[in-house]
């Protein structure tokens, strides 16, 4: 009797925590950002394919599967080193297969030579280019990545890359260069 | 809801009436050398044989130039113009003739080329002057804001917000404050307008008076400047409503949110304006250019700039039409190559200037001040040493920040660590980099910090854009694939049917044609052939 008595009061505190359990399964479930999320979020989103992927969403997904994190050349180290953070691994150089680092740049059609064939516009990933057959195409520039896509495809290379020139705003600090020092000592 | 923090202007008053005033922490005291260039008033000067001004000298976004080289422009006349909100015109400093429309070595650390209008006079002075609002109280006040922001008024002070802008505040204003300070040391353009000119900058604030409608007026001017304390005192002796104002000698303590803690003992939240708190504040320059807008007609063409430093040799305060390149100010003020190593000259006061890059850099609506030292006047930064943790940084610091802290995180590109310490709320004032013992130029590295942090978020802005953009693009490849799969399917599915029917119609004619044939099988089978027939 005792131990049917045991086996009841366990068997039903079992059932009632269980039930507790699979109902704070369900009302309160953690929506976890997806890794490729995140990961997605840190690359440069110049979707110019250069890691092998056809595109920064493809790549993610590819990192989040357990591919090299340093085959992308234009984040660079910075980008090497969140995404290190992020995966918990080791940060490395960048593999020199897929590039090397270089300066932003943006294309630049010259526009005398385009004879309208529409090729870069097909080739451009983030829809930059305007243009139509036969009539003369243009790059918006602050929607340019500079991912170098649309220059192979161009049958008249009227296509330059051209590196984007700071201007005040976004010019950066340089220290100990002695450009725009800042006097503060007084010696008087 | 009114903001706890709000001040009262009425007690602020009250309090300033009985000599009461509140310190702010931290701060410094540099050597003043104000005498070098306080002592004469503020020379006229002759034109400049050429002038560049630069198409955008605010804080704001530029105007689109509205005339071409060659054009024959009057001195006042815009050169700019917009109808965006944050973009205040630049005019023709004199009547001359465009001569290009190029880049130019900016008036900025970078000195990198910004586009400018390059204007040679024709020494005639023809002003084209806007409608004079002589009766400005009969006037609403959006058109006075309108004419401050055709004028081409931003704050003279330093930073260059467009002045039409602060002065349509959503929140009431409870203290007006003119800002007479000046704390740096050797500037002193303030100081002699403040002396010459009490009475059109007492006009200016009665402008502002009817546009903002403040409980109260202070002006407040450093105790190291009695003449001009006594020239506004004099200028405003008639008008109860606004209280002149003596503060101690110290440095920062012309900075906005300074000047505030120490007239009404509160701080200006780190990531606020002082409207959240009822006050609003202007540079004394600035209320003098408002009063010429309204009262003259007369758009922002030129300002006061000291010209001072031991390698000049005679220093003082000139009118400086704005896009005056530096080289010709240094003419004026008999510049002494042999004092200095290396021509250098630096835009701004010592503690927050910056060398110029050359000496075609033009004078903006913000330079106010040129120092001109010579080599034992301000030595060049030598090697920064390491820091030894002695914390006379922290102690200087006006903002009530940690600069040791923020210096290890900025110089580790630790950028969210020094966020978290509040770079931001660093006014860049220098005190810390003042007191530094080991020579570190601090206030280099929260610059370069807060740069790096901008451009971060703005590749951040660029690459967010990017990722839609190229999503959009997928999203439409897709949908164009479905599309025509769609069509082909519809169209395969059309060809069968066709062949169906047409496969239909052959059975038919086959039956059509095996029934006209058993016909007429039948028909022969019944009607012999006659004789007759033969």
């Amino acid at each position: 009797m005792t131990l049917l008595t045991a086996l009841l009061i366990i068997g039903t505190l079992a059932l009632i925590f269980g039930a507790i359990l699979g109902y704070s399964a369900i009302k309160f479930k953690v929506e976890a950002d997806p890794l490729v999320e995140q990961i997605d979020a840190l690359l440069p989103q110049t979707q110019c394919g250069q890691c092998g992927y056809p595109g920064c969403k493809p790549y993610a997904q590819a990192i989040a599967n357990g591919d090299e994190i340093n085959k992308c050349p234009p984040g660079g180290d910075a980008t090497i080193k969140k995404l290190a953070d992020l995966m918990g691994v080791e940060p490395k150089p960048l593999d020199g297969d897929h590039g090397v680092e270089d300066v932003k740049k943006v294309a630049y059609i010259r526009e005398a030579e385009c004879i309208g064939c529409t090729k870069c516009i097909q080739a451009c990933p983030v829809d930059a280019i305007i243009g139509a057959s036969k009539q003369m195409h243009t790059v918006i520039i602050d929607e340019c990545t500079g991912c170098d896509l649309c220059v192979a495809p161009c049958p008249v290379d009227c296509i330059d890359m051209v590196p984007v020139k700071p201007t005040p705003q976004t010019w950066q600090w340089e220290l100990g260069k002695g450009v725009g020092d800042i006097p503060i000592k007084q010696v008087l | 809801m009114v903001n706890k923090y709000m001040i009262d202007a009425e007690h602020v008053v009250a309090q300033l009436n009985q000599g009461r005033l509140f310190d702010f922490s931290g701060g410094v005291h540099p050597p003043q050398q104000k005498s070098l260039s306080n002592t004469t008033p503020i020379n006229t000067i002759q034109e400049p044989p050429v002038l560049y001004i630069p198409i955008k000298q605010h804080i704001g976004t530029q105007g689109n130039i509205c005339v071409v080289v060659g054009q024959h422009v009057a001195k006042g006349e815009a050169l700019t113009q917009s109808s965006n909100p944050f973009s205040v015109p630049v005019h023709a400093s004199t009547s001359g003739i465009i001569k290009a429309i190029t880049q130019h070595p900016s008036a900025h650390p970078s000195g990198i080329p910004e586009m400018t209008i390059t204007l040679e006079p024709d020494g005639q002075t023809q002003w084209q002057l806007m409608p004079l609002l002589t009766d400005y109280t009969k006037v609403e006040q959006v058109v006075l804001l309108e004419r401050i922001c055709q004028a081409g008024i931003t704050g003279l002070g330093g930073a260059g917000f467009p002045t039409h802008l602060k002065s349509n505040p959503q929140k009431p204003v409870e203290c007006l404050i003119i800002n007479g300070v000046e704390c740096e040391p050797y500037i002193s353009s303030d100081d002699r307008i403040m002396r010459e000119h009490a009475w059109q900058i007492k006009q200016g604030i009665d402008i502002l008076r009817h546009i903002v409608k403040p409980k109260q007026i202070i002006i407040a001017v450093e105790d190291n400047k009695p003449q001009a304390l006594n020239a506004l005192k004099t200028a405003c002796l008639q008008d109860n409503g606004i209280t002149i104002t003596s503060v101690p000698t110290k440095y920062p303590s012309g900075g906005e949110k300074q000047l505030i803690q120490i007239l009404t003992g509160e701080e200006v939240p780190h990531d606020g304006l002082p409207i959240d708190i009822g006050c609003l504040m202007y540079n004394v320059g600035t209320c003098f250019a408002i009063a010429d807008a309204v009262l003259h007609g007369k758009a922002l063409v030129q300002r006061v700039v000291t010209l001072t430093g031991q390698a000049l040799a005679q220093p003082q305060n000139v009118w400086a039409l704005l896009g005056t390149p530096i080289s010709h100010l240094l003419d004026i003020a008999h510049y002494d190559p042999s004092k200095q190593l290396v021509k250098k000259v630096i835009m701004g006061g010592p503690m927050m200037g910056f060398t110029a890059v050359n000496d075609t850099v033009p004078v903006v609506k913000i330079t106010n001040c040129l120092l001109v030292p010579d080599k034992q006047e301000l030595p060049d930064i030598e090697d920064e040493r390491a820091c030894i943790r002695c914390g006379l940084c922290a102690e200087a610091c006006p903002a009530g920040l940690l600069p040791q802290q923020l210096f290890w995180h900025s110089k580790a590109k630790e950028y969210d660590k020094a966020q978290a310490y509040n770079l931001d709320a660093c006014i860049e004032c220098g005190a810390c980099a003042y007191v530094c013992p080991s020579e570190i130029p601090l206030v280099h590295y929260y610059r370069k910090a807060k740069t790096d942090i901008k451009h971060i978020a703005l590749e951040k802005e660029k690459s967010e854009k990017a990722r839609e953009r190229f999503e959009t693009r997928q999203a439409r490849l897709l949908a164009d694939k479905q599309a025509r799969e769609e069509k082909h399917r519809l169209a395969a599915e059309a060809r069968k049917k066709t062949m169906d029917n047409k496969g239909n119609d052959a059975k038919d004619k086959i039956a059509a044609a095996l029934a006209r044939a058993k016909a007429k099988r039948a028909a022969a089978q019944n009607n012999p052939p006659t004789d007759s027939d033969k």
